[in-house]
């Protein structure tokens, strides 16, 4: 067992965690975030991603204590102050989910794409989105990203 | 007759529920005849703190009718009736806030929304002011409730719409009262009722006190709307929980949290039906984190507890990590032994003779193949599926000792609820009043969690562990690892046509599996893949034979997303295309003509129950044909190295065409380009939810076209997505989504459109390469989906 400090959503936060217990179970287990899905356990389905400083990970496949001190953010630390992103907004305009399990995944997944690619092509949403959906809402996610880049890019200008 | 007539794709209530909605579509004329012809019964009450209270029934069951005795069937007349629960329908409160309760399941097929669309259009509520909860689970106020055989829409439709229709014509009535006009000078709109002539407008919040004592509408007194009237059905609404799930919010089974849960996880043999010799349960239970560690002898049977170790830990990763560490020796006396290789090895030998029983004959398939002018033999293989439902099974249970009688409480993300509680209780020993169950958001459906074994274990290892909540959680490679699969199967098949290429003789033999799992029924397995003896073209063929030989299968199968149609179609829709194929016609064409040679009813041949049964309307299949060759273009020039396949399948009371249009390399990757879907499953209640099954059912038949669980000495040996692969961002093609809105009545559409789209892409892989994709997955027959 090991004390970690972790910077979740903004907000620093010590747990006591096993050595090799995967931030998912701590984000779910400790600290009662669970929106961030267990699906696999092997990242192979990104049901488990969050941001680690800005970057997407598969939460289910990094230690805890790997990532003492930094920066972590899930799908509770997207909208700030009740004010949703473009890409929340995005995923509701389009009706996404359908069973839902997947898209807070498919959300973190998204947002990181968006943000080093402010307008990604088809086939550049094929290679960066790489999280699984089992009710294949597929054609809408690649439709809200869209959706949302313009957004971004038109509160840009 | 041990046969698939009989067989159970679906458990009970559902079963049921799919028979009577056969019944009424063979007597349906035209949308609404028949609207008011079910009796039903509505009560209202004054809400706690002001506002009303709706319930709506249907008589027939029992309690339904022990209710409306009691209770009087509206504002009591005589001494006050049991107290009617005060969720059941509609609630509206002094503030205007409106909040309509779904009684079924929200499994990812948007019903939760549908149904709140319903009752909010004949309400004539402003959709803002709309709240949706989940019903709770209760059978005495609701009846069953269950998410299966997308049944949901067609058996809640008339009935939503009348508790909307009733509300509205209280809070009318409520209004004409106090303006002292008549209620018919009275018009609603956006959670108001007006009254033109004087101006004056009261919201639905305003009156809602007042018209908890108005008196209830004979349901047979209500009028509906009008559909062109209609505002919010058949248009685009986002899902009511979409807000939630994009925050983060708990929503899943996975996602429950009570005071002292302790989390378990569950070791059971990977071969079904082997029972635990022994295991190191002293070491296990001294690993950091756990609480626990025990054998659970269980009942033995597939359906409820099967023998294994249970592991209570403090949280999820020291059960994981235990469970891990866990070693068992199974006693593998009573194990299945099963081999997809045998399997395959004896259906070869088994294709060569006409089959163990004949199901269904008529004419003289024989003489008729012999003068045949033309006649293909083909033998088609397909493999087991997984359901992979992205959130694995899991259950929040917690027995409580009580001197007044034991006490169950579940929380569960399942599609029959009140079933796994029934089950439950019974297993734990719980007297059936004494349980509970909480109905929770489901991570995906597809028939997996129709069986619920996992809230029964979760049930008695709370029991066990002495009366400690539990959260069981199956890991990725338990659920993978212990599902009910989409069994696989073989299928023989002769066709005939005559000097003008048309269909005289079809000859099915479907070599499948009995149900020999602990405790099964030893029938062929369910959701197995053969035609059911009504299903298409049997009513449509002159000289038609469907046999079948079954061998013993040991590990359970379940329904899956359109059951039996989901490989019936690409049995069917293949081999179609290799008839007209052999006849050097159109596809289309030949599909449109066999439509039309519809046979007199074969004396004693089954009437078709099923999911390719009862039903099928042959009209409605010409014409969403016809819209489908017309919107894709099927036939007309395409993109060079772009090829056309054609399918059509009816089940679950949807009629549906599609096309692929797709390109193969030569090193057979295929590509899918593009699908056309054109669905008549009556009105569209909410298009955007309606399309979104539509384009999921066709990334998932993608999915499952390189999909397998291989099964050997008992073992599946698929485990998790690294082996067992589904489609992805990449796979996914353009999607055009066309309905023909009739006036039948609706349908659910989360099954429907999945049987037709792996049928259409095979035919199209066929049209571009001249191969004739027989073998599910294609991979087994060098192809790849890109």
């Amino acid at each position: 067992m090991a004390k970690v400090k972790l910077n979740v959503n903004g907000t620093d936060r010590e747990v006591e965690v096993a050595d090799d217990q995967p931030l998912l179970w701590v984000l779910r287990d400790e600290l009662k975030l669970v929106g961030t899905k267990f699906g696999c356990g092997i990242a192979q389905c990104g049901a488990c991603t969050v941001h680690l400083n800005g970057a997407p990970v598969r939460s289910c496949s990094v230690p805890a204590v790997a990532v003492a001190g930094q920066k972590i953010t899930t799908i509770e630390g997207l909208a700030q102050n009740g004010v949703l992103t473009a890409v929340q907004k995005a995923w509701i305009d389009l009706d996404v989910p359908q069973c839902g399990y997947c898209q807070a995944g498919q959300i973190m997944a998204a947002t990181a794409l968006l943000r080093t690619n402010k307008n990604p092509s088809d086939s550049d949403i094929d290679n960066s989105m790489q999280n699984l959906c089992r009710c294949g809402t597929y054609v809408r996610i690649r439709a809200a990203i869209k959706s949302a880049a313009k957004t971004l890019n038109g509160s840009a200008t | 007759m041990n046969s698939v007539h009989d067989n159970e794709y679906y458990p009970d209530v559902v079963r049921e529920q799919i028979r009577e909605l056969e019944r009424e579509s063979m007597n349906f004329s035209a949308l609404g005849a028949k609207s008011v012809s079910r009796r039903g019964f509505m009560q209202a009450t004054a809400a706690v703190g002001g506002g009303m209270l709706l319930a709506f029934g249907l008589l027939g069951s029992e309690k339904a009718e022990a209710q409306q005795a009691g209770g009087g069937g509206g504002r009591p007349a005589g001494p006050p009736g049991p107290p009617f629960n005060p969720s059941a329908y509609v609630k509206i409160a002094p503030d205007g806030k409106i909040t309509l309760y779904s009684k079924n399941p929200e499994i990812g097929q948007g019903i939760k929304t549908a149904f709140g669309v319903i009752l909010a259009e004949e309400l004539d509520a402003k959709w803002s002011d709309v709240i949706v909860e989940q019903a709770p689970i209760n059978s005495a106020v609701y009846g069953a409730q269950f998410a299966g055989g997308s049944t949901s829409i067609p058996s809640a439709f008339m009935s939503l719409r009348q508790a909307g229709a009733g509300a509205r014509a209280m809070l009318v009535a409520a209004a004409a009262q106090q303006w002292g006009v008549p209620a018919s000078e009275c018009t609603t709109s956006d959670s108001t009722v007006m009254h033109a002539a004087s101006s004056r407008s009261l919201g639905y919040g305003a009156l809602a006190t007042a018209a908890a004592a108005a008196p209830v509408p004979a349901v047979t007194d209500l009028k509906l709307k009008d559909r062109k009237d209609w505002k919010l059905m058949g248009k685009r609404t986002t899902g009511v929980d979409n807000l939630k799930l994009v925050t983060g919010q708990p929503l899943f089974g996975v996602d429950m949290q009570l005071p002292n849960m302790k989390v378990a996880v569950f070791e059971k043999c990977p071969a079904v039906g082997g029972k635990v010799a022994s295991a190191n349960l002293d070491e296990i239970r001294k690993l950091p984190g756990v609480v626990d560690a025990f054998v659970l002898e269980g009942t033995n049977k597939v359906s409820e507890v099967m023998p294994g170790v249970a592991i209570v830990a403090e949280n999820t990763w020291a059960a994981f990590s235990a469970k891990k560490k866990l070693k068992v020796t199974w006693d593998e006396t009573n194990a299945s032994k099963d081999s997809w290789t045998d399997f395959s090895n004896q259906a070869k030998e088994a294709a060569k003779g006409t089959g163990a029983q004949e199901l269904r004959k008529a004419g003289d398939v024989d003489a008729a193949l012999k003068s045949a002018k033309t006649t293909v033999e083909a033998f088609y293989t397909f493999g087991f599926i997984s359901h992979a439902n992205l959130e694995p099974q899991n259950t929040t249970a917690w027995y409580q000792k009580d001197p007044e009688g034991d006490k169950l409480e579940i929380w569960g993300s399942v599609q029959i609820p009140d079933g796994a509680r029934q089950t439950a209780a019974a297993v734990c020993g719980v007297p059936q009043t004494r349980a509970t169950m909480h109905q929770l958001r489901v991570g995906g459906g597809f028939g997996r969690r129709l069986m619920q074994e996992f809230v029964s274990e979760a049930a008695l290892i709370s029991k066990q562990a002495g009366g400690v909540p539990v959260k069981l959680m199956w890991t990725r490679e338990d659920d993978m690892g212990h599902d009910w699969y989409r069994p696989g199967g073989f299928h023989a098949f002769k066709g005939g046509l005559d000097d003008k290429g048309k269909l005289v003789a079809w000859s099915g033999h479907a070599i499948s599996f009995s149900d020999s799992t602990p405790g099964g029924n030893k029938r062929a397995v369910q959701g197995g893949g053969w035609p059911s003896p009504g299903e298409f073209p049997a009513d449509y063929t002159p000289n038609y034979r469907l046999a079948q030989t079954l061998r013993e299968f040991h590990i359970p199968c379940g329904p899956w997303r359109a059951p039996g149609s989901n490989t019936c179609a690409f049995l069917v829709q293949s081999f179609m295309h290799e008839l007209s194929t052999a006849a050097n016609r159109d596809h289309a064409e030949f599909l449109i003509e066999t439509f039309s040679n519809k046979q007199p009813p074969a004396a004693g041949a089954p009437t078709g129950f099923g999911f390719g049964g009862g039903g099928l309307n042959p009209e409605r299949a010409v014409a969403t044909i016809k819209a489908a060759v017309e919107r894709s273009g099927y036939g007309k020039p395409l993109p060079k190295g772009h090829y056309h396949g054609l399918a059509f399948h009816f089940s679950h009371q949807g009629h549906i065409a599609e096309v692929a249009e797709v390109s193969v390399t030569k090193d057979k990757k295929v590509k899918v380009h593009k699908m056309t879907v054109v669905g008549d499953i009556g009105p569209i209640v909410n298009l955007s939810g309606a399309e979104n099954q539509v384009q999921g059912c066709v990334v998932d038949a993608i999915s499952t076209m390189s999909q397998e669980i291989i099964i050997e000495n008992g073992r599946p040996q698929q485990k998790n997505f690294d082996t067992y692969k589904l489609a992805r961002m990449s796979h996914a093609p353009v999607v055009d989504v066309h309905f023909l809105n009739t006036d039948y009545p609706p349908t659910g559409v989360g099954e429907p459109a999945f049987p037709p789209a792996v049928p259409a892409i095979c035919n199209a892989i066929y049209a571009a390469t001249k191969h004739r994709i027989r073998t599910l997955p294609i991979t087994r027959e060098g192809f790849t989906v890109v």
